[in-house]
Formats: structure tokens, C-alpha cells, sequence
């Protein structure tokens, strides 16, 4: 676990993107291990400004990669056996397809087959932006959490952009961190935390009776949204925060459910297999006396991510189509 | 190793130097054009998404694009509106494609420079730097296979997308097989942000033709004359079956990484050196100087291109968006296995 820091407390309003610089920061001052290594990350800053300013503060220690996926995965993996803690910025997490051998293969498999713990973490900029397209909005959750050997986390707060950064280049193991780009600047908190949740637990983020929406990352958000819509017509939503989708928090959700009798499970991600199909399993499978309907999942659409907005905006799911689903749910 | 210009009897007469300039002129200047009202199109909010452009790499571009003959195959890149209209491209379908028209060939689907007809043997690229090498290669090693001789294969990169593995894989694989493919490398100086001193450390990326046992040539970008020499050139070596070429040539990007980069991080004395040239601005003096054109006739000729450009633009601003109830979701091909929509 990383040490518990005292609040720092800023006036002015702190961004989920901010928070992952912060982190960073912080991670460099206190931890000689750690070295950041991606592309146009140092003097620039990165694509998204997550390092800005650190190459200066860090010399030496936050580098510009040649655009080399694999490389610098790999080259991520000796450092971390040599006791190093790097952090591998993908410019997009769909770029991250091109690391992939490096990560599911040689990252995933270390400690299992050595003995010796491979302490990465590759930070992944996911999940769609309107006008990005296929290749630049990909949410890859699943495809990571599908190897033995990763963790995942999937945070939906400023506070977990924070914490679970710290916390994921603490841990002994690979940890592949999807932050969300929809959240970067859109989301804002009042300061950093000096407290968090560990990862492999979930939250409640609002609590309710009548159905739970088991999600995460930027479906959070707009899971919230329906649950305070649906709030007027009188309905309780409970949204539960998965925070990391490997381990994957059964007890936090089997409990809501527990409480609810319903489970939607909503992701950003395609539909086939992945984190939703995991959750109705485990549900139905360790759970299925609690619950008072079929379970439902809801995901974006099985076709590539669509460029165009008015594509887009259809193609993940949203307020509007969670509360669709969730009505259905509820029989309302 | 590397391969002197003159050599193959690829050199035209004096009139069809000048018509082939003045072909390729033409090129540059409607992809400048088109890219500078694309620009303005973007900073008046009518193109979500990226908008990457070309600018100062028009010439080595756009003589790709004109060497290339109808029936071969053309792999673009980011930095290649002036190939992709040489090669043939509906210049309304650019439009479409930036405006998101549902009439494009992208159909709303993809944007950008994410496009094509690959029915017509023009690849759409996807953003994975470095990919379409070995796709290239791919639609030559098939045209072989099918007993079709003559064609030629062509796909650009920059400086960057050196140092993915699947350039490398690409260009080594094309090399074994003796492939018909030309890989021009822009070498802008910079990825994105990044000099090259932090993308590798050769002298210089035409030394790597020698590890994969392929001819390289390395031009000037920023001068016409010498990209459509060298382009033609090592187009017609593909095509007599001299197996992959690789040029590469200096230049430099004269506009942002994309339009909202306001690349800060360029360096002054690379701006104000020989390869910081604006190509079209080389074209002018060298058309004029050679007495192929007048500056008359080239005002003209820009005047053409906007009123083309327009046209095109606002076609394509008064065209149906894509609908989501109308659209197809499906991406499949094999639509009996296709599965239905999510539950
Ligand atoms: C495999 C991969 N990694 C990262 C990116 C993100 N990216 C897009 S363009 C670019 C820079 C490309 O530089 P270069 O190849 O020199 O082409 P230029 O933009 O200079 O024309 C980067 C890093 C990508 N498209 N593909
Ligand atoms: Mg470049």
C-alpha cells in the first residue's frame, strides 16, 4: 500500500487529468525507482499534458520514446526486474495493441514463471471523445483483464485518478491503468485525497433500493446521471464504482445486489465477452438466488468505434440509454 | 547502396519535364488550398476531431501520387492530401471525410485522414503508424500471385513511424519477397514533438535501406524537381522489377502536428535552414525560372484551385450527416454470423 499523505489542498478546482500529473509528481519525488518513458512526454508534456512539467523538475527520468510500443514495454520489464518502477505513458491506449506481445506475454507470465515481480505500470489514455474514430477511443479493459499476471484499474474519480495511480506503482505486480480521456478535463474535485480505498475494492457511489448499475470508469458518470433522472420518478438506482476491473470487487456487488434484487451492468466497452460478461456470470453464478429479474448488460455496440458524433453518441451507451435499459429493468 | 538518379532511361522529353511539373503543380497547390480552408473549416467548429495537414510536404506528395498509375496501390499517410488527389481521389470525398458527410467513402464512419477506396487500390490507412507497409506489400504479393505485372505499390511515413516494428517487419518482409513497393520516408525532423534525435540514431534513415538490402535514395523534399526525378524513378525501377525503394527525403512540417498544435517546440534554426523552404513557393520560382509558366498562369492556376476547393466544401457542407437509425451496425461482411445488437 502507498503511505497516507496529508490533504493537499488547493483553492482552485483540481481536474481528473491534473490529479494523474500530480501523481506522477509525487511518485517522482518520493520514489527514485520511478521513471516515466513514452512518447512527446518529456519537454512537451504529453499528447494530454499529463507530464507537464516534469521532464524539467525530473531530469533525466521522464523521457521521450521513439514511437516503439513494443521497445518500450520491454524495455519497461527489464528495468522493473532490475528494481526499477516505470510508468509507460501510450500516447492512446489503442497504440497499446502494438505493446501487446510485451504486456500479455512477457509482463503478464513474469512472476509466475520466475519467481521475480515485474512492477510496471502502463498508463493507457481510453475510451471515446467525440470526432476521435476507431483508433484513438478504444477501451482495452478487457483485453488486459483477460491474462492472468495483470491488474486493471479503471478509475472514475480525480480522487482514484489520484490514489490508485500511487497505489498501482506500489504493487509488486503489472498494472495496466485506464484513465479516461472524456474525464480528463471535464472532471474536477476540490483537492487531492490523503486517504483511498485500496484497489481491488469497489464504492458505492450512490446508494439506492430498487436496482444496482454495476460499472465503471467514465460510465460512472453517466450512470449517476440516470440514477438522479430515474430519482424523480421516485426509483433508487444504486451505482456501484468497480474502481478496478481485475480483481474484480464480487462481494461489493453481490451485497448491492443483495439489497437490490436487479443488476445492470453497464461499459464503454464492445459487448462480446469482457467486463459486463464477467460481472452477470459471477452474479449468476454465486448470486443468482438474489436476484428478482434477468440481469442486464449494457455496452457499446459491436462495430468499431464510429468517428462521427451522431454515430458516436449511439455507439456507447449514455444517460439516455442506461435509463432506457434500466426501465426495462424495473418493468417501468 | 544508394542509387544515383540518372540510370534507368526514365528521362522524358523537355515537354513532358515541363507537362509532368506543371501536372504535379497543380497537385500541390489544390492540396494546399484544400488543407487551408480545411483549417478554417476546423477553427469554425465545422470538423470534429483531428485535422492533420500537410503543408510543405506538398511536392514529394503529390509526385508520389503522379507516378503512381491507375491499378497500382497507394497506402497514404497522414501528410499526403496532395497524393491522395494525384492518385485519383475525389476531391469532395476529402471534403466528406473531414465533414462527416454520409455520402463520403467513410460514410461518418472513419474521418480524416483515415480514408479511402481500397477497391480502387487506395488503402485506408489506420492510425497504427507503420501498418500499411506491410498491407501494401501484401496487395503486391496477391497481384503476383494473380499473374498481373507492371504494378507498383507505394506508402508513405515519417520520420516516427521508423521506429515501429511494423516498419521494419513490412520493409524486411517486402525486401525477401522482391516486392514492386516504394516507401517514401518524410522525414520532417520531428514526431509530433519529437526531434529526431530522440527517434534514432543512424546518420541518416537511408542507411537503413542497406540493412534491408533495398535501394535508397535521399532528396530534398522541399525541392519539386528533385522529388519528381527521384519519385518517378524509383517508381519505374519498382515496376522494371527491382524490388522495394526507399526514399528519403528532408523536409520540414510547416504547420502544427495538427491543427490545434501550435508547435512551440519546432526549432528556429531548422525554420529558417534550406528544408524550412515552403515547397510551393520552390515550385513558383522553378516553373517561372525554367519559362514553363508565368506568374499570371500560376495565379490562375490557384484561382482553379479554390474555386475547385469551394465547390467541394460546400458540397459537401449540404449533404446528409450520418444517422444513427439509419445506420448499419453491423461489421460484418458475413451477415448470417453477424450477431445482433447488444442485448
Ligand atoms: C503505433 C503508433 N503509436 C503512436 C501513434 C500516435 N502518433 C500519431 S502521429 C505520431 C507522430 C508521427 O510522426 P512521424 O511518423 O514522423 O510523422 P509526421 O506526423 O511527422 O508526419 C504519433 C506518435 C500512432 N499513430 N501509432
Ligand atoms: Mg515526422
Amino acid at each position: 500500500m502507498f503511505q497516507k499523505q496529508p490533504t493537499t489542498r488547493t483553492s482552485a478546482a483540481i481536474t481528473y487529468l491534473e490529479a494523474i500529473r500530480a501523481a506522477q509528481h509525487k511518485l517522482l519525488s518520493d520514489d527514485p525507482r520511478v521513471f516515466i518513458y513514452g512518447q512527446d512526454i518529456a519537454d512537451f508534456g504529453g499528447a494530454f499534458k499529463a507530464t507537464k512539467g516534469l521532464a524539467n523538475e525530473f531530469p533525466g527520468r521522464v523521457l521521450d520514446s521513439p514511437i516503439s510500443e513494443d521497445a518500450q514495454v520491454g524495455m519497461a520489464i527489464g528495468a522493473a526486474i532490475e528494481g526499477m518502477r516505470p510508468i509507460i505513458e501510450m500516447q492512446f491506449a489503442d497504440f497499446s495493441t502494438c505493446g501487446f506481445t510485451q504486456i500479455v506475454q512477457h509482463a503478464a507470465t513474469h512472476k509466475w514463471r520466475t519467481g521475480v515481480p515485474c512492477p510496471i505500470v502502463i498508463r493507457l489514455p481510453s475510451g471515446g471523445t467525440a470526432g476521435a474514430g476507431p483508433f484513438h477511443s478504444q477501451s482495452m479493459e478487457a483485453l488486459y483483464a483477460h491474462y492472468p499476471g495483470l491488474i486493471v484499474m479503471t478509475p472514475a474519480t480525480v480522487e482514484d485518478a489520484y490514489t490508485m495511480l500511487l497505489e498501482a506503482v506500489e504493487i509488486d505486480d503489472p498494472v495496466i491503468f485506464c484513465e479516461h480521456k472524456y474525464l480528463y478535463y471535464h472532471l474536477k474535485a476540490d483537492g487531492l485525497p490523503s486517504t483511498a480505498m485500496p484497489a481491488g475494492k469497489a464504492r458505492v457511489a450512490r446508494p439506492g433500493r430498487d436496482a444496482t448499475i454495476a460499472t465503471y470508469s467514465a460510465m460512472v458518470h453517466e450512470s449517476l446521471a440516470c440514477a438522479t433522472e430515474l430519482a424523480s420518478d421516485g426509483w433508487e438506482i444504486e451505482v456501484i464504482d468497480l474502481r478496478t476491473v481485475k480483481p474484480l470487487d464480487t462481494d461489493t456487488i453481490l451485497a448491492s445486489v443483495s439489497r437490490t434484487g436487479r443488476l445492470l451492468a453497464v461499459g464503454e466497452a464492445f459487448p462480446w465477452g469482457g467486463v459486463t460478461a464477467e460481472i452477470i456470470a459471477r452474479v449468476a453464478t454465486e448470486g443468482f438466488d438474489l436476484l428478482d429479474a434477468p440481469p442486464m448488460r449494457l455496452n457499446a455496440k459491436d462495430t468499431p468505434v464510429p468517428y462521427h458524433p451522431n454515430l458516436w453518441g449511439t455507439h456507447r451507451p449514455t444517460a439516455t440509454s442506461i435509463m432506457a435499459a434500466m426501465r426495462k429493468l424495473l418493468g417501468a | 547502396m544508394l542509387q544515383a538518379r540518372a540510370g534507368l532511361s526514365t528521362q522524358p522529353e523537355a515537354n513532358e519535364d515541363k507537362e509532368r511539373y506543371l501536372g504535379v503543380y497543380r497537385w500541390m497547390l489544390l492540396a494546399r488550398v484544400l488543407e487551408e480552408k480545411l483549417a478554417i473549416l476546423y477553427r469554425g467548429g465545422k470538423i470534429t476531431g483531428g485535422v492533420f495537414l500537410g503543408r510543405g510536404q506538398e511536392a514529394l506528395s503529390a509526385a508520389l501520387g503522379s507516378a503512381l498509375k491507375k491499378g497500382d496501390i497507394f497506402g497514404p499517410l497522414i501528410r499526403d492530401m496532395a497524393g491522395r488527389l494525384a492518385f485519383g481521389e475525389d476531391i469532395t470525398d476529402a471534403a466528406r471525410t473531414y465533414l462527416g458527410s454520409r455520402l463520403g467513402p467513410m460514410r461518418g464512419r472513419d474521418g480524416n485522414i483515415h480514408r479511402g477506396e481500397p477497391a480502387k487500390g487506395y488503402y485506408a490507412m489506420i492510425s497504427h503508424l507503420g501498418a500499411m507497409v506491410a498491407s501494401v506489400a501484401g496487395g503486391l504479393f496477391a497481384r503476383r500471385l494473380k499473374g498481373e505485372t507492371g504494378v507498383v505499390g507505394a506508402t508513405c511515413v515519417g520520420d516516427g513511424a521508423t521506429s515501429t516494428g511494423s516498419f521494419h517487419e513490412g520493409l524486411n518482409m517486402a525486401a525477401v519477397e522482391k516486392l514492386p513497393l516504394v516507401v517514401i520516408v518524410a522525414n520532417n525532423q520531428y514526431a509530433y514533438s519529437t526531434s529526431n534525435a530522440r527517434q534514432y540514431a543512424c546518420e541518416d534513415l537511408v542507411q537503413r535501406a542497406l540493412g534491408y538490402g533495398i535501394a535508397g535514395y535521399k532528396i530534398d523534399g522541399t525541392d519539386p524537381t528533385a522529388c519528381i526525378e527521384t519519385v518517378f524513378e524509383a517508381v519505374a525501377r519498382a515496376r522494371a522489377g527491382d524490388g522495394p525503394q526507399m526514399i528519403v527525403a528532408d523536409l520540414l512540417r510547416l504547420v502544427g502536428h495538427g491543427e490545434h498544435d501550435d508547435f512551440h517546440y519546432m526549432s528556429h534554426a531548422l525554420k529558417v535552414s534550406p528544408i524550412g523552404r515552403d515547397c510551393l513557393d520552390v515550385a513558383r520560382e522553378q516553373l517561372i525560372s525554367a519559362g514553363w509558366a508565368t506568374p499570371a498562369h500560376l495565379d490562375n492556376l490557384r484561382d482553379q484551385a479554390s474555386a475547385e476547393v469551394e465547390n467541394a466544401c460546400s458540397t459537401a457542407l449540404r449533404e446528409p450527416l450520418p444517422d444513427p437509425n439509419q445506420e448499419d451496425w453491423c461489421a460484418l461482411h458475413t451477415r448470417r454470423l453477424a450477431e445482433g445488437a447488444e442485448t
